[in-house]
């Protein structure tokens, strides 16, 4: 099964990249309110099962692809079509 | 009655560069320094380690994040539990903060920049195993060299290592948007501290200061007291 995990810098936790972002979009013209830089991570789980695939990606997660402190994540299953 | 060498390893993880400077420098204060391969999954007979800086793993994910999970980190973990002493020194620090052995997370420097330059730091604490060589308020030169040393803690775990005293040094200027100018800390425990500036880059006046000898010098009399104890 494919996954998709996005991890993004929680809320208030201040982001020099989102703000470098930001502020060259505004430089070319663009009107943007907050710009905030994360990272995808797409992966294949051998689990077929999509319940067992996200408790297991969620260990990744709290183990290694994002950090509790600073950074929150989202699973996101792509269930295989028909 | 001879004073023992204190026996010191130096962790080695691909990626890793200063680990030569700081086996130099461990060695030129009276240590008998020794390298430490990533992949060993038990610790020689040591008295402290060290994890020096680089770029672990090229800093991917986030710095620090895959050396943790190197098989020598989890008998450094032990050793740290059994009251051996342990310095993170930059990427050092990272890595001992993605392992939740020192509170906190290193990030990209407010700036963007990376930062190399010689840095005047205060320090706050002469009580712990790395800082008995220095003076309370003492001020400390030594170099910085790194994009992610944005040290942060919230403001509850923040509260909670300022009661306890936990912060070690802190940087006398602004360097790189860390919380409260914190430069290093130190375990609940005292036996394990990180800091980003790299003391092994300063021990000898001819490369600019000194004052890095006054760090880990402390750390090598406080592990061969240890090793006199454990006799």
């Amino acid at each position: 099964m494919k996954a998709t995990v996005l991890v993004r810098p929680k809320q208030g936790i201040l982001d020099p990249e989102g703000q470098a972002v930001e502020s060259s979009l505004r430089q070319l013209g663009f009107s943007v309110g907050q710009a905030r830089v994360g990272r995808v991570v797409d992966l294949e789980v051998e689990s077929a099962d999509p319940s067992a695939a996200r408790a297991e990606i969620e260990r990744m997660c709290e183990q290694l692809l994002a950090n509790p402190l600073i950074e929150s994540y989202e699973i996101e299953l792509a269930e295989e079509q028909g | 009655m001879t004073s023992p060498q204190p026996r010191i390893g130096v962790l080695q993880v691909p990626g890793v560069c200063d680990d030569r400077d700081a086996l130099w420098a461990l060695a030129a204060l009276d240590a008998e320094a020794l390298f430490l391969w990533h992949t060993e999954t038990e610790l020689p007979d040591l008295d402290a380690v060290v994890l020096p800086g680089g770029f672990s793993y090229g800093d991917y994910l986030r710095c620090g994040a895959i050396a943790r999970f190197a098989p020598a980190m989890e008998a450094v973990a032990e050793f740290s539990a059994t009251g051996g002493l342990v310095l993170g020194i930059c990427n050092g620090f990272q890595i001992l903060c993605e392992a939740g052995l020192l509170p906190g997370v290193l990030r990209r420097n407010e700036s963007l920049s990376f930062v190399c330059r010689d840095i005047p730091l205060v320090v706050e604490r002469t009580d712990t195993p790395f800082t008995t060589r220095c003076s309370e308020g003492q001020r400390l030169v030594i170099p910085v060299k790194h994009g992610e040393g944005c040290w942060y803690a919230d403001d509850a775990l923040y509260e909670e290592l300022e009661a306890r005293q936990q912060i070690v040094l802190r940087y006398a200027e602004p360097v790189n948007g860390s919380r409260n100018d914190v430069a290093g800390v130190v375990n609940e425990r005292g036996n394990v501290m990180g800091l980003m500036p790299h003391p092994e880059h300063a021990v000898d006046p001819l490369l600019g200061s000194a004052d890095g000898a006054l760090i880990l010098s402390s750390l090598v009399e406080s592990a061969r007291e240890r090793a006199l104890a454990a006799v």
